[in-house]
């Protein structure tokens, strides 16, 4: 279902070329084409769309049809920058057009107004760089209210006590609760905790040309047949298309942001399918490209004039201050069947816990709960059962034919503190199959990240208590080496000093280049980040929109 | 990318070690090798191994019959599973042809070492096999703690019971393998499209979202 698009040459000047079709490009994409301005959007993967997603699990996961691929671009890692890294898979997000918001779990819970000002209440926090946003959750209400009417979130307004002020209810009521959220919310009552239906990026009512959801079960991790998962694809990039001046170009992988000798951004060179590069000019550069390769693609275009990476002059932490979000997964069996590998992941979350105080607990933190099952079959054999489960043998039958439609899982979603060291950089040896360098990740949780989602888990083990689980297990909570959230990365702030970009969105060192992803974070938030990138996305727009309408990026 | 695309996945891959590597590396062969199992076990005409003798296959489908075995409900031997792992071992999966290779005469070896008189796996009774196994299980451990490190056998093994499972549990839907989907059926999962609510046991009865009493006290 493809729309119709312009074709721009690419020494054509467009008014915006987009790096990047995610969660913040396709929402910039759509709004600066529908505000009369000429866009380009290069996207690295393919063009994808409901005909070409599945339900096969081994072509969606094993071949990573949706996602990033270890062998064309492989990635190190290391703990801190004392050490050597090692070649493993470090990070996977979504490499089609749409990004990660095709396959994610779509958890769309808002910051709350905690997340915006942490630092000033808390006070310093050793070993950490947490600071402030510029900006705070007022600023962003109205692009929350946006995102959710716009592109389409689920959810029930008023049923959480510790829910931020809202401008607007949800556009449509909550998906059905899945025997698991029936589950979480008994027990979490039963504890006196505050369980409410989980606000979603999924549709409970049809839009045009987008169906609800049929609860098929093939949620996390797959491109959703029907439109219901509130992708940028089916919710922002058709629109985009719609206006005619919006091209979306595929396989088009940005390596480098070229720059005249004003030190200003005049456009992106790419590789396109062939390996064959060309420069796509435009006014201005708008780089989505996610928390990972923003800054990698920054780093990749340093010049004489910018010898540290593009834009990084003033402060040098482009790729710095990384966050992940903490996690962790407690399992629960129990004596009926839930079935939960139908219907979507996730139907009851909780809050309860989302500011915790630290001088009672001990660390700084705070985080939420959900209750969920998102595994497919030979990936729930290999690693869902109890870890006391035979190999092998008619008790590992039994308890495959027993747990797989009796399991359910309580995540534990937390902060991460912001660690200068923790960082994406380029690997000095390894390349990717374009030969660029390979993205390097070194990353080494905060003490009281492990602290906070030990604390939670220990929640989560007391609701399956509660909730008369027949059995009950965790996994180990281990410091982090694999990356799905990728935040702060390209920090926002007022100073040029301590951050990368400004309140628009405008890098402090080149007038005519924005970034806006998980990149431009200053706090983690407490785990679900795609709504908030959204929202900072809408307004970006305006703020975009406004500063280009006045003449000032061209000036 | 099983594996790593939930951070579930993540957090376990310190207990599923070189497993799951092993599938998230191999998987898109794997399509190859269940389609081929699928379609050789439809045609219905005798089946030409590629990389097993005929002797040999009735060996791996005996000890993947003790990995998933056949109750009062269908096994891998039922699915396919020997056919999907003679495929893998000349596509994906040839890497693990010299396991394969001196696995399983090693294992035999030992048969007749702890059963003198009987020649091969198969020809054990079932109980006499789980228990061999159990063996070979108990002596691997205690010969990889003293080593240090994993022997052939252990690696022959393991290798076989993640191909086991993958080619029990292959979706069915793809038409690939994971013959007449009994393997879903074994572990409950319909093969629907589409579901509607209730969906399980326990919101059968739900009656719909209410606030919790005291929460108009909490702000």
């Amino acid at each position: 279902m493809k729309v119709e698009q312009p074709k721009y040459k690419t020494s054509d000047e467009v008014d915006f070329v987009i790096i990047g079709s995610g969660a913040a490009g396709g929402i910039l994409a759509k709004e600066l084409s529908t505000n009369g301005f000429r866009v380009v959007v290069l996207e690295q993967g393919p063009y994808l769309t409901e005909a070409d997603y599945t339900h096969n699990e081994i072509k969606v996961l094993g071949e990573d049809l949706l996602t990033n691929h270890p062998k064309l671009q492989p990635t190190t890692f290391r703990k801190t920058p004392q050490d050597k890294a090692k070649q493993q898979r470090a990070l996977v997000y979504g490499r089609s057009v749409g990004g990660t918001s095709v396959h994610f779990t779509a958890n769309f819970w808002r910051f709350h107004e905690i997340d915006f000002i942490e630092r000033g209440k808390v006070g310093a926090i050793p070993g950490a760089n947490l600071v402030d946003w510029p900006i705070r959750y007022a600023d962003l209400e109205p692009y929350y209210t946006k995102v959710e009417w716009e592109i389409g979130v689920s959810g029930l307004a008023g049923s959480s006590p510790f829910d931020p002020p809202r401008s607007k209810p949800y556009p449509m009521p909550p998906l059905p609760v899945k025997s698991s959220g029936v589950i979480f919310e008994r027990a979490a009552r039963k504890l006196g905790w505050n369980p409410f239906p989980a606000p979603m990026a999924i549709l409970s009512q049809p839009r045009p040309g987008r169906s609800a959801c049929m609860n098929c079960g093939f949620c996390l991790g797959f491109g959703c047949e029907v439109g219901a998962k509130s992708s940028s694809l089916v919710a922002a990039i058709r629109v985009a298309e719609k206006t005619g001046r919006c091209e979306i170009r595929p396989d088009s992988y940005v390596h480098r942001i070229e720059t005249d000798a004003r030190g200003r951004a005049i456009g992106a060179a790419y590789f396109d399918k062939d390996k064959n590069t060309h420069l796509q000019k435009a006014k201005a550069v708008i780089v989505c490209a996610n928390g990972a390769e923003t800054p990698r693609l920054l780093l990749m275009s340093a010049n004489s004039q910018f010898p540290k990476g593009l834009a990084n002059n003033s402060s040098g932490v482009v790729g710095k201050n990384l966050m992940l979000n903490s996690a962790a997964i407690s399992m629960g069996v129990f004596e009926h069947p839930l079935n939960d590998y139908q219907g979507f992941a996730v139907s009851r979350i909780l809050h309860d816990f989302y500011e915790l105080d630290a001088q009672k607990v001990g660390f700084y933190g705070g985080g939420g709960l959900d209750g969920r099952f998102d595994a497919t079959p030979i990936g729930f054999a290999l690693n869902s059962l109890p870890p006391d489960t035979p190999k092998w043998g008619t008790a590992f039958k039994k308890a495959l034919a027993e747990n797989f439609t009796r399991t359910m899982e309580v995540f534990s979603h937390g902060t991460s503190l912001p660690r200068e060291e923790n960082s994406f950089s380029l690997d000095p040896e390894l390349k990717d199959a374009w030969g660029l360098p390979a993205l390097r990740m070194t990353y080494k949780d905060h003490p009281d990240d492990l602290k906070l989602v030990k604390w939670l888990n220990d929640r989560a083990l007391e609701l399956l208590d509660a909730a008369g689980a027949t059995k009950k297990w965790s996994y180990p909570i281990t410091e982090q080496e694999f990356a799905v959230h990728l935040l702060g990365t390209c920090r926002m702030g007022n100073d040029p000093k301590t951050s990368v970009i400004n309140t628009d969105h405008r890098t402090h060192d080149v007038k005519n280049l924005f970034l806006c992803d998980g990149s431009s974070f200053v706090t983690s938030g407490r785990g679900q980040p795609t709504m908030t990138i959204e929202a900072l996305a809408f307004r970006a727009a305006d703020r975009i929109t406004a500063l280009a309408k006045s003449g000032e990026i061209s000036a | 990318m099983i594996n790593e695309l939930s951070r579930r996945r993540f957090l376990s891959q310190a207990g599923i070690g070189v497993t799951g590597a092993w599938v998230s590396a191999h998987w898109p062969e794997m399509v190859a090798a269940a389609t081929h199992a699928h379609q050789a076990v439809q045609s219905g005409a005798a089946y030409k191994f590629d990389f097993f003798a005929p002797a040999e296959a009735v060996e791996i489908d005996a000890l993947s019959a003790r990995i998933i075995p056949t109750d009062d409900t269908p096994g891998a031997r039922e699915a396919g599973v020997v056919y999907f792992i003679d495929r893998a071992l000349v596509t994906f999966g040839s890497g693990d042809q010299q396991k394969y290779r001196e696995g399983l005469p090693e294992l035999q070896r030992q048969v007749r070492v702890k059963f003198p008189g009987v020649e091969k796996f198969s020809a054990l009774t079932p109980e006499q096999q789980d228990a061999f196994l159990h063996a070979m299980e108990a002596s691997q451990t205690e010969n990889a703690a003293r080593r240090g490190r994993l022997n052939t056998a252990r690696t022959f093994l393991e290798a076989l019971r993640v191909a086991t499972i993958s080619g029990f549990l292959i979706d069915p839907e793809a038409g690939l393998g994971n013959r007449d989907g009994v393997g879903w059926k074994v572990i409950g999962r319909e093969p629907a499209h589409s579901f509607q609510p209730p969906f399980g046991y326990y919101d059968k009865d739900y009656p719909g979202w209410q606030p919790a009493p005291k929460m108009a006290d909490k702000k």
